[in-house]
């Protein structure tokens, strides 16, 4: 359960497939247009049920809870090698190598 | 005002929502057959090149340094022929508030916002003018809301993006996020109408006139410390404002240098399709913004852009994914700086323009941003690889976009292509012939302008349009 005022992420479909544009590509067309929004949840909602919160600009939107506290994980991703060896690369094309 | 909220009665009322939200009459400048009265339009709905340079030095923005990059034009030299390679500038705006050149349209639209009484204002964007629109509006106390397309049908969004939406939320903005679709538009709308904030769209005259700023810093700053304009100006092309505003503000001060539109070579993705969406390495500055918006402005989010490349650029390059990676790296290990990579596609395309260069001549590129997780040439490309997209060193004229990303073996082999700016302009006029219309006198004129070609020009392509 998580508990009411609780900072929250929830899931909402906007259009399913039948209600999308029709210009759009055949492979977009086929999965709904989809919104993930962050608020205050306004009263106590288990994970997976439907919500309703109080947006950053005090707008209600209602949707399936997904997460409280959401986390950003974005991080540098894993090493890339290569750029160690593009580094290397102009440095030694500058500079002359490894003075 | 309460009406049905289905996709088809949202778009039908997309025309009152606007001029409620943008606060423009755009029928004034309308001439009633193609042409619309675009210097009227930026003169009486905008603000003065000086009224503008005090609101954004109220909010911190603008006044940016340019740095001279003598080490990445070392380089260049080394791949051109003797007495060939210009020395190569950047115009750090990543020194401005939110980290980008972004902040200067911000700040325009943000005071219109604000001076008008508007309580917030809405802005649909995954890049960098999110960020820029989330800090002015922060300073000027309005709320705000960021609408991104983010994620794809898996719920899997680019790190650049993600990043965006972080630090929209850390200027105090509420960010909605969208899966793939131009069906966005639908929810901008709907958000318009029920808060009743301004659109700060990148496309008002507001938001361009916030660029001239830009040129105009450009040409005085040159002046100061060379005595000279720069030979030639580069802008990264995605929605065309960048060039545009660029443009402007470097012809209001006299100066005569070579405007280049840069962007990143994403040919063959298409831009709404969901499957593709996560097979780009770059979320703007790219063809499949810089292409459509060259050839017809008026796609954007506003009845008419005040953003209209075609009538500002020289000359328009693309660069593959894999250059300005590769720039971007290069710029952090010979010049001891860190700049996110999108913002990096105008100087992939300087560093091979300037080997085309003299060694005496200035080129300019005019734009830095921000970089940090997510949004850094390390996440980028490790996303690339996670996605299946092949990474490797190589010729970057073998870059299949979506497929591939080619890390160039040797930095002689980066290389601007010229697109035919003829085949374009060729477009724009086909597009505003659609449905049969003819064309007026004021049309053919005002379409010659459109091009930045003459009136023979534009009436030889309707000629060979009505032959095809």
């Amino acid at each position: 359960m998580v508990n009411k005022g609780t900072w929250v992420l929830i899931h909402k479909v906007v259009l399913e497939p039948r209600e999308r544009a029709s210009q759009i590509p055949a492979d977009t067309k086929k999965v709904p247009l989809e919104m993930w929004i962050k608020g205050r949840l306004q009263k106590d909602t288990m994970i997976r049920k439907e919500a309703e919160i109080l947006t950053r600009t005090g707008r209600k939107e209602t949707g399936t809870l997904l997460e409280e506290n959401p986390t950003y994980w974005h991080d540098f991703g894993e090493f890339m090698p290569e750029l160690l060896a593009i580094s290397d690369q102009v440095r030694e094309l500058v500079f002359g190598g490894k003075k | 005002m309460v009406g049905n909220r289905d996709y088809t009665s949202v778009m039908a009322r997309k025309g009152e929502i606007m001029k409620r939200s943008v606060g423009i009459d755009y029928s004034a400048f309308e001439s009633g057959s193609i042409a619309f009265d675009y210097e009227g339009m930026m003169r009486e709905t905008g603000y003065t090149l000086e009224e503008i340079i005090k609101i954004q030095s109220r909010a911190h923005v603008g006044n940016t340094p340019i740095i001279e990059l003598r080490n990445l034009t070392a380089l260049a030299r080394k791949c051109a022929k003797p007495g060939f390679g210009a020395r190569i500038l950047i115009k750090d705006e990543a020194a401005n508030p939110s980290g980008s050149f972004k902040a200067r349209r911000a700040a325009t639209a943000i005071y219109h916002a604000k001076k008008h009484g508007f309580k917030g204002v809405i802005s649909a964007t995954s890049g960098n003018y999110g960020a820029a629109v989330a800090s002015q509006a922060a300073m000027a106390g309005l709320k705000c809301i960021v609408v991104q397309e983010c994620y794809d049908s898996k719920g899997l969004g680019q790190p650049e993006i993600i990043e965006k939406a972080r630090k929209c939320e850390a200027l105090g903005a509420e960010v909605v996020q969208l899966s793939v679709g131009p069906e966005l538009f639908y929810k901008f709308l709907l958000l318009l109408e029920d808060t009743g904030y301004f659109n700060a769209s990148l496309y008002t005259p507001f938001g361009i006139a916030g660029i001239e700023t830009l040129g105009y810093e450009i040409a005085t700053q040159f002046q100061e410390k060379y005595g000279r304009c720069p030979d030639m100006v580069v802008c990264t092309n995605a929605g065309g404002g960048n060039v545009t505003g660029t443009a402007r503000g470097l012809l209001k001060a006299r100066a005569d240098s070579i405007v280049v539109g840069a962007s990143v070579n994403l040919a063959g993705l298409h831009m709404a399709s969901d499957r593709q969406f996560n097979r780009k390495s770059f979320t703007t500055g790219h063809t499949g913004f810089g292409v459509p918006f060259a050839s017809w402005p008026d796609r954007s989010d506003v009845p008419r852009s005040a953003a209209r490349p075609l009538r500002y650029m020289d000359r328009y390059v693309t660069i593959t994914q894999g250059s300005v990676f590769y720039i971007t790296e290069a710029l952090a290990s010979l010049e001891g700086l860190e700049k996110g990579p999108a913002g990096n596609t105008s100087l992939a395309a300087a560093f091979a323009l300037a080997q085309h260069m003299l060694k005496d001549q200035l080129i300019l590129v005019q734009e830095t941003e921000y970089t940090g997780a997510g949004k850094h040439v390390q996440p980028q490309l490790s996303f690339a690889r996670e996605n299946g997209i092949e990474v490797a060193f190589g010729d970057p004229k073998d870059e299949v976009p979506g497929e591939n990303l080619i890390l160039p073996s040797h930095p002689a082999l980066i290389k601007a292509t010229d697109v035919d700016l003829d085949h374009i302009r060729s477009s724009l006029i086909k597009t505003a012939l659609a449905g049969g219309k003819v064309p007026t006198e004021g049309d053919i004129k005002f379409l010659a302008e459109e091009t930045r070609k003459d009136e023979a020009f534009v009436k030889a392509i309707i000629a060979k349009l009505q032959e095809d």
